[in-house]
């Protein structure tokens, strides 16, 4: 850790430190920009994938944390926080879409939330709210008055134009830049689309069959999460974990229990840490066979979903007989877990671990193995290893790339250390590898469960927690791997019973900035492909 | 009259009372013979024959495609022709929040959806906004914006729930009148009436 | 072996002698009854095999299907029928309304008029002459038409694509299809449905012809396949990717008319290749085995024909629940790449096999 508070003290004297749970550093905003491209091209730093920004507004001051991470240094993390320079009204920021691909998409968002201008960022659009949206949603001072944003039943408003700012003699300047050419066709694919998995749209710029553009709204399902967690206490806020995305809602949810207890210091016993892994796995494999079901529902194979949706339906059974609840389960608690384990459990986790193997078979004899599967997948939405990072597509789109993400083995939480399973790694990028790796994460899976299933350890579910959970003033990051990639969750308490502010970083927001740049020169269909093997699900983006 | 599905008895339902006031209006002021009959034959086909928009915002949308599989089927009622293009659906389960950007699209679609048209408000968040309630994003239920025939509970709803509320919107449609209609028709004109649309005239 | 023709000449009878008809009245009245016979059976099949389509959709995806209405849920279609014909038809603007309207006639015309030459029994035929199967091809080429026209006069940028879709797709594999009849009728000898059916008598063309016959036999189930626009070749109306395709702006009976034509469609080329390859309604004979083919010859006609066309619809059905949708780019590669030098070579072929008489 030394060396890298060297290496930034050296390049930025006014640098401040603070050891959190993630080194903080602070820079004033003019020099960060530069400090941005030293972090990401020094060999000794190499900062190359940038989790998440959080954007803040600390009342007296506007600002955000980047939180990243180097891949090729041992998966150490880094946070740097730069206050915004300029007024309340119009704070402002540089851009640094240049150092990560995914910033674009991320500074749109902190701009959409608190109003914070990038200068020279290329697309300064609002990201979920309309354009004509009254208000950032997310400072302390925002006007919920449902007078100023009323709904409104008539089409909203559509530009052709986005936005850029520049410096230009300490004064904002705004420049309005085209997205489509007037002679353009453009297709809108979405929010109501059948493959579109949920409200998501694309403003597609097609010549023939062929896509040359992607303009990807997102909104459509924005619920504002973030914002009402801050009235809400820690455990309330639980449950809306689960309903971003639901197929992850056991992962999220845990990933949020474990930050609160580290945060207030609870320890939980060794049998809530087992259940927990073990529901983790469950989801991760029901997930999975329901992205193959879709996926190959979206490509016109439609009987693949029944099934694999009857490899699901066996593990809802099994969670709803412990949780009570077919998908949103709410099972874990800050302290543990809600119940203990329904006594079938074992053996419905056996019986479903036989037939495994057997489907797995089936699913590849179905489908892999097709020649128009074939056809339809490999080479299809080529993503690249350096791409894959720099526009921070983590989970298993992410390790079809080569990418070694899987936050399990790289920076493992729980009891994941001491098992034995393998991460699924391929290196071609395309839709293929992206399919096979999900396919054989289920049988790693499986071998977890195999492992845990004769073993869970006696012991009381949940510790005994303070009714009211209060946590001390201070921030915290966690990060945890949901079924589609890395949640960060990041957490800031003034000292109440409620936080200050919750970001969550979902995984799906990046896949999904990644659509435009894998796309291009690919036909229509490879559209729908690629966004099913990208496999994002839109209110884990939106929240 | 005892409004019923086939092997439901009509005891099993939950709110008969509605239903009953339903027959009742229907029955008020007489109908002849001939019309009464063809509205009986064209009963028949609406109700066993409601193909649903492909519309989901989230979770619920899951279950609704757990509804399709093979364990809950819902093929056996002849609800599986799923269509895309809401021309051809006859009603919309509303599957998820409805957030103020989405709101002009949802209305949107319900505008294109071809005469008769039914919704089901599913889950809570369709009929309420849900855990969602105090958010600035999110539309406070759909009731507002389309008129809703059935309202479904959940967070999200099973979907054996979702089997019910289908079947009682199959049971709403066998007492309706094609010609003057008494209750969803009229009630539909009034709430169009009251939230008019740019561009659409119904 | 039941020739139907005694039960029409004896109308022709009937109405000529018994009743003293003129001759015009005559004809005049046994077309209407024709037409009538003919809407009803092409309503009737219709039905049938949205149900059949249903029914093994469900057997393939594990599941049980329509059940509820009516007795193992036969009833289903009719109430989606009438469902569908009291269905709101919607005024769109801003579209050519009059190609709009023609659109779904002229694709239901296409396939009913492809219904007159088929073979139903023996003696069971609308029209026998010698260029039938000729015609067959051409009238069942006006249904594309149709499509191109809904999707274009929709006024919507999916309808118009999947209208490019399928104009390509139906012109490429219209080519592989004639070919492949084409190939047939070097066996035959004959353009005559009549004369077709009757060739086989002894042996069907698929064994008569063998190796050729065979090759011919598969990639008209290929191109057939194409040309109905059915999975994995349903890219026009794509539903993953193109909403409903070209008929996505179409409600209430215009719908309907698309969907009953593509099932009508599944029905004529499977009634094609059971004519062409399966000897129409000719019952298996095997020759040398008389007791054998005489039992076959109990068996009525009209079952035979209809029996194979749902045996081959049922092949076609299976590859749409089987098979993901092949992309626009791959799908016309098979045609071009594969399919047509295929079917070239594969004439040549057949026309050595008959030179040399090589076939049983």
């Amino acid at each position: 850790m030394a060396t890298i508070q060297d290496k930034i003290a050296a390049l930025c004297p006014e640098a401040q430190f603070e050891q959190a749970d993630v080194l903080q550093v602070t820079v004033p905003e003019a020099k960060w920009h530069d400090l941005a491209v030293a972090l990401r091209h020094d060999a000794d730093l190499a900062f190359d994938y940038l989790i998440t920004i959080v954007g803040m507004d600390w009342q007296e001051s506007m600002g955000c944390i980047y939180y990243m991470m180097s891949t090729s240094r041992g998966n150490e993390t880094l946070a740097v926080k730069v206050i915004a320079a300029g007024t309340r009204k119009s704070p402002y920021l540089p851009s640094v879409f240049d150092v990560w691909a995914v910033a674009t998409l991320y500074e749109r968002e902190v701009y959409d939330f608190f109003g914070i201008i990038f200068v020279n960022n290329p697309d300064m659009r609002r990201l979920f709210l309309s354009i004509d949206w009254v208000g950032y949603p997310l400072r302390k001072d925002y006007d919920t008055d449902p007078k100023l944003n009323p709904i409104s039943t008539e089409s909203e408003r559509q530009s052709d134009f986005t936005d850029t700012w520049t410096l230009e003699k300490g004064k904002l300047v705004k420049n309005e830049v085209r997205v489509f050419q007037p002679e353009d066709f453009v297709v809108n694919i979405g929010p109501q689309h059948p493959s579109t998995h949920g409200v998501l749209r694309f403003r597609t710029c097609i010549d023939g069959e062929t896509i040359k553009k992607i303009d990807v709204y997102m909104g459509y399902i924005h619920r504002g999460i973030e914002k009402l967690m801050e009235g809400l206490t820690y455990p309330q806020c639980l449950p809306f974990l689960d309903r971003m995305d639901y197929f992850s809602a056991q992962n999220y949810h845990s990933g949020m229990c474990r930050l609160v207890e580290r945060a207030a210091g609870i320890k939980i016993s060794r049998r809530a840490e087992v259940i927990r892994v073990m529901m983790d796995e469950l989801s991760r494999i029901a997930s999975h066979c329901l992205f193959m079901g879709t996926f190959c529902m979206d490509l016109g194979a439609t009987s693949m979903l029944f099934y694999t949706l009857r490899v699901r339906e066996q593990i809802l059974d099994i969670m709803e007989k412990t949780c009570g609840a077919r998908m949103t389960f709410n099972y874990p608690c800050i302290g543990g877990v809600m119940q203990d384990l329904h006594p079938d459990f074992q053996k419905d986790v056996k019986a479903l671990l036989e037939i495994i193997p057997a489907n797995i078979k089936e699913y590849q004899k179905l489908f892999t193995g097709n020649v128009i599967a074939k056809e339809r997948m490999v080479g299809v939405g080529l993503l690249s290893k350096e791409d894959a990072i720099s526009y921070g597509v983590t989970g298993p789109s992410g390790r079809a790339s080569g990418w070694s993400c899987d936050l399990r083995k790289i920076r493992p939480y729980s009891i994941y250390p001491e098992l034995d399973f393998e991460e699924v790694l391929a290196t071609e990028g395309d839709s293929m590898a992206r399919f096979n790796v999900r396919l054989h994460e289920i049988e790693q899976s499986a071998k977890i469960l195999e492992q845990l299933v004769d073993n869970i350890p006696e012991g009381e579910y949940c510790v005994k927690v303070p009714k009211v959970i209060k946590l001390p003033a201070g921030h915290w990051f966690e990060m945890t791997e949901g079924c589609r990639g890395v949640l960060g969750i990041y957490l800031e308490s003034d000292g109440g019973t409620t936080p200050y502010r919750v970001k969550l970083a979902p995984p799906c927001l990046p896949l999904a900035g990644v659509v435009d740049h894998i796309t291009e020169g690919m036909k229509i269909a490879d559209l729908i492909t690629i966004g099913g093997s990208l496999d994002y699900i839109i209110p884990d983006m939106d929240r | 009259m005892e409004v019923t599905t086939k092997s439901m008895p009509y005891d099993a339902w939950k709110d008969n009372e509605y239903i009953e006031k339903l027959v009742k209006e229907l029955q008020d002021n007489g109908t002849n013979v001939i019309v009464g009959s063809l509205d009986k034959l064209i009963n028949w086909g609406r109700s066993n024959s409601l193909w649903p928009l492909t519309f989901a915002t989230s979770c619920c949308g899951i279950e609704f495609v757990s509804l399709g599989a093979a364990r809950f089927d819902m093929a056996r009622f002849g609800w599986e022709v799923a269509r895309s293009s809401p021309r051809q659906a006859d009603f919309m389960m509303v599957a998820g929040t409805i957030v103020n950007r989405m709101v002009p699209v949802f209305r949107r679609l319900y505008d294109q959806l071809a005469e008769p048209k039914y919704v089901i408000a599913c889950g809570s968040c369709a009929i309420s906004g849900g855990p969602f309630l105090k958010s600035y994003h999110v539309a406070k239920g759909i009731a507002d914006i389309v008129p809703v025939d059935v309202y479904l509970p959940g967070c999200p709803p099973r979907p054996e729930a979702m089997i019910y509320a289908i079947m009682q919107l199959s049971r709403k449609i066998k007492v309706e009148r094609f010609f003057g209609g008494v209750n969803r028709q009229e009630k539909q004109q009034e709430f169009l009436r009251e939230h008019p649309v740019a561009g659409v005239n119904d | 072996m039941f020739d139907f023709s005694v039960v029409t000449t004896w109308i022709n009878q009937f109405l000529l002698d018994t009743c003293g008809m003129p001759q015009w009245l005559t004809t005049t009245i046994e077309c209407v009854l024709i037409g009538v016979c003919l809407l009803l059976a092409y309503a009737l099949l219709a039905l049938f095999y949205i149900i059949y389509e249903r029914k093994i959709c469900a057997y393939i995806q594990c599941r049980v299907g329509p059940v509820r209405v009516g007795p193992w849920g036969l009833l289903q279609v009719f109430a989606d029928m009438f469902k569908i014909l009291i269905k709101e038809l919607i005024h769109l603007q801003n579209i050519d309304k009059f190609l709009f309207a023609l659109a779904p006639y002229l694709v239901i015309i296409a396939s009913m008029l492809a219904f007159a030459v088929l073979p139903w029994g023996n003696g069971l035929q609308i029209i026998d002459f010698n260029i039938g199967i000729f015609f067959l091809i051409a009238v069942s080429s006006i249904g594309v038409l149709g499509i191109l026209l809904a999707g274009w006069s929709s006024s919507n940028k999916f309808t118009l694509i999947g209208a490019m879709r399928s104009g390509a797709q139906m012109v490429s594999y219209e080519l592989s299809i004639g070919l492949s009849i084409l190939t047939m009728v070097c066996l035959a000898g004959t353009m005559s449905v009549g004369g077709i059916v009757s060739e086989q008598a002894d042996l069907w063309f698929i064994f008569k012809g063998h190796i050729p016959a065979v090759i011919a036999f598969i990639v008209y189930l290929i191109a057939a396949t194409a040309e109905t626009n059915r999975g994995p070749f349903d890219l026009p109306e794509a539903e993953s990717e193109l909403t409903a395709g070209y008929h996505t702006e179409y409600s209430g009976i215009h719908f309907g008319f698309f969907y009953l034509a593509e099932y009508l469609n599944l029905f004529i080329v499977s009634g094609v290749a059971s004519l062409m390859f399966l000897g129409g309604w000719m019952p298996l004979h095997i020759p040398g085995w008389e007791g054998f083919n005489h039992v076959m010859d109990y068996i009525p006609s009209i079952v035979w024909f209809l029996g194979k066309c749902f045996l081959l619809s049922y092949v076609i059905i299976w590859f749409k629940w089987t098979f993901p949708r092949i992309r626009i780019d791959n799908m016309l590669a098979l045609e071009w790449k594969y399919l047509l030098p295929i079917n070239l070579v594969n004439l040549v072929l057949m026309v050595l096999v008959i030179a040399f008489n090589l076939h049983f």
